[in-house]
């Protein structure tokens, strides 16, 4: 399908396709790291994306800032490890769930202690990165709501998806390569995470990335 | 949309005899069962201006968060009251014996309820979802005023249909399986399919929820309670309506939304034709192994489907209840989706399966 005719969604069979693409690119990019494990659902065909008990360490807002004075060359395997000096250590669990609703993936999350003791909203709110803490303030019911995990029956933080398949559609247009191709499905939850993962300060090593432009 | 179906839904309510919980009952004798209509569209949490006075005597200190539960099953405040009645009493209980909690949130199991501002967004959030069902996206409710904003909410709250209408009607969300939604209506019940017979294709929103019924019982005041909600499966998937002649029904709409248990045997069938072919192409056209393992998957499943096809038995609808009524399956789903929708524009629909035990495997 030509990017530009492309509404920036993607089926439930699609992202079936993207996930085993995902996390075979995962494994390959991130050997140190656990890998993202396909979930099947009980009742229906389809399942989620599951990386859990990734340890994040938070990082305050001066922290932040000085990462990006310092412009120091990043460490190879810096994939999701954001080394700060901050004691604030934190567990999360990510899943990616697809919504039928909105045709595209939905990022859910949790964060516990290393005692498995669940974060409280205003202490995850202090591990997230500056530029979400604002988007938060604007707008504390459409960005970041606690909901039901609709496998698990239990309250997980849910990043909101009504935006997401306009911006992937931008992101695949501005990608000379992608747009190019076509639209690869193989390619869509590594960009997708590139963009989501930022709001929770998951990260995705460059070469990842890149991947898909050395593959052509 | 048939106004006075609407009517009659929004209308719609519940006797309650809402009893405080004995843990937090600090005064003797203990305050007598608050009695109460709900309205079947409102939710739960929302009754705590009449609760909190009610019951704030008899308390002991602390802070209050208002939760109910029905025989130890805490109550999902983000699910409208009329659909926790639908799904949780099997044989309708007149009034509905819920208890209150005003202290012990149980957190770990409900999402937190701050009051009538997270009520209102979830059906916000849920109108937005709906939005973008229907129209492939979601402008006209993130656009609103917020005057709008405020009036859909309040007509919610206050039953106020007209003042809902008047709101709701700039959202264009336009009615299921009618040509032009500005078309005047035919007058009939049947007014989404046109004289032709045919049906504008769509996407409905609909949340579906369905307990697995094990247990064999053949009157539905037999039926054991539903004490977790791990019991229940919760689907929330839009159905597709095909466009041109045929006839699509609750029925097919159901059974659509739940392709696990009702396998499509003509669809099978041509699938395990076309499939081969497909692999081959697909094989040779990509040269990543991965591909291979997920095309050899794709094979083994649907080996699976075609075994479970002649071994099948399918599972027995034994209810489906929409607002409180249980349609006949056959009745045009256009008609069910357009007239028995929430507020929020999602048609909730609670269903009990039995599934034969010899297909336990699939559950």
């Amino acid at each position: 399908m030509e990017v530009l005719l492309w509404d920036g969604t993607l089926s439930s069979h699609d992202f079936h396709v993207a996930a085993r693409a995902f996390t075979e690119n995962w494994k390959q990019f991130n050997p140190t790291l656990p890998p993202w494990i396909w979930v099947p659902s009980r009742l229906s065909e389809q399942g989620y994306l599951s990386l859990e008990k990734i340890c994040i360490v938070g990082s305050s807002k001066e922290h932040e800032q000085k990462d990006v004075d310092e412009e120091e060359p990043e460490p190879v395997d810096n994939a999701t490890l954001v080394e700060t000096s901050s004691p604030q250590v934190c567990y999360y669990d990510f899943h990616i769930l697809y919504s039928d609703s909105y045709r595209v993936p939905v990022l859910y999350f949790r964060a516990y202690c290393i005692d498995g003791q669940p974060l409280a909203w205003d202490e995850i709110e202090k591990v997230l990165p500056a530029c979400s803490a604002k988007v938060l303030l604007e707008s504390k019911w459409t960005f970041i709501t606690q909901e039901e995990h609709p496998h698990l029956n239990r309250p997980w933080y849910k990043l909101h998806p009504c935006g997401t398949s306009e911006w992937m559609k931008l992101l695949f247009l501005g990608d000379e390569s992608l747009a190019k191709k076509g639209v690869a499905f193989e390619q869509y939850l590594v960009s997708w995470l590139s963009v989501v993962g930022q709001v929770v300060g998951l990260r995705i090593p460059f070469e990842m990335l890149n991947h898909h432009k050395s593959c052509n | 949309m048939d106004m006075e179906a609407q009517r009659f839904l929004w209308e719609g309510a519940i006797p309650l005899q809402i009893h405080l919980h004995e843990s937090e009952v600090t005064t003797l004798p203990s305050p007598p069962p608050a009695l109460i209509l709900a309205p079947r569209i409102g939710y739960l949490p929302l009754l705590a201006s009449h609760l909190k006075p009610y019951f704030s005597s008899a308390l002991p200190p602390g802070v209050d968060t208002i939760w109910f539960e029905y025989k130890g099953l805490p109550l999902k405040w983000f699910i409208p009251t009329g659909v926790l009645f639908d799904l949780l009493c099997a044989e309708p209980e007149r009034p509905w014996n819920l208890t209150v909690h005003f202290r012990g949130y149980p957190g770990n199991i409900l999402i937190p309820c701050e009051g009538e501002d997270s009520i209102k967004w979830s059906f916000i959030n849920s109108l937005k979802e709906a939005a973008y069902i229907i129209n492939g996206n979601c402008k006209n409710v993130m656009n609103m005023s917020q005057p709008d904003q405020v009036e859909l909410w309040r007509s919610v709250l206050n039953g106020n249909l007209e003042a809902y209408q008047r709101v709701s009607s700039k959202l264009k969300l336009g009615a299921v399986g009618e040509m032009n939604s500005s078309s005047p209506r035919s007058g009939s019940n049947m007014g989404e399919i046109d004289v032709s017979g045919q049906v504008k294709p769509g996407r409905v929103p609909v949340r579906l929820y369905v307990w697995n019924v094990n247990e064999d019982f053949d009157e539905l005041e037999d039926a054991p309670p539903i004490d977790s909600w791990d019991k229940l499966s919760y689907i929330n998937r839009p159905v597709e309506i095909q466009g041109g002649g045929s006839y699509f029904t609750l029925h097919d709409a159901v059974k659509s939304l739940l392709p696990d248990y009702f396998v499509d045997k003509s669809l099978i069938n041509a699938e395990a034709l076309t499939v081969g072919g497909d692999d081959e192409q697909r094989v040779s056209s990509e040269d990543a192994s991965d591909d291979t393992r997920v095309e050899e998957e794709v094979e083994t499943s649907c080996d699976d489907h075609i075994k479970a096809c002649y071994e099948y038995e399918e599972p027995e609808i034994k209810l489906v209840r929409i607002q409180g009524i249980e349609p006949k399956l056959e009745i045009p789903f256009s008609w069910v989706a357009n007239n028995l929708m929430h507020p929020e524009h999602f048609l909730h629909i609670c269903v009990y399966l039995k599934v034969p035990q010899v297909n336990n495997s699939m559950s």
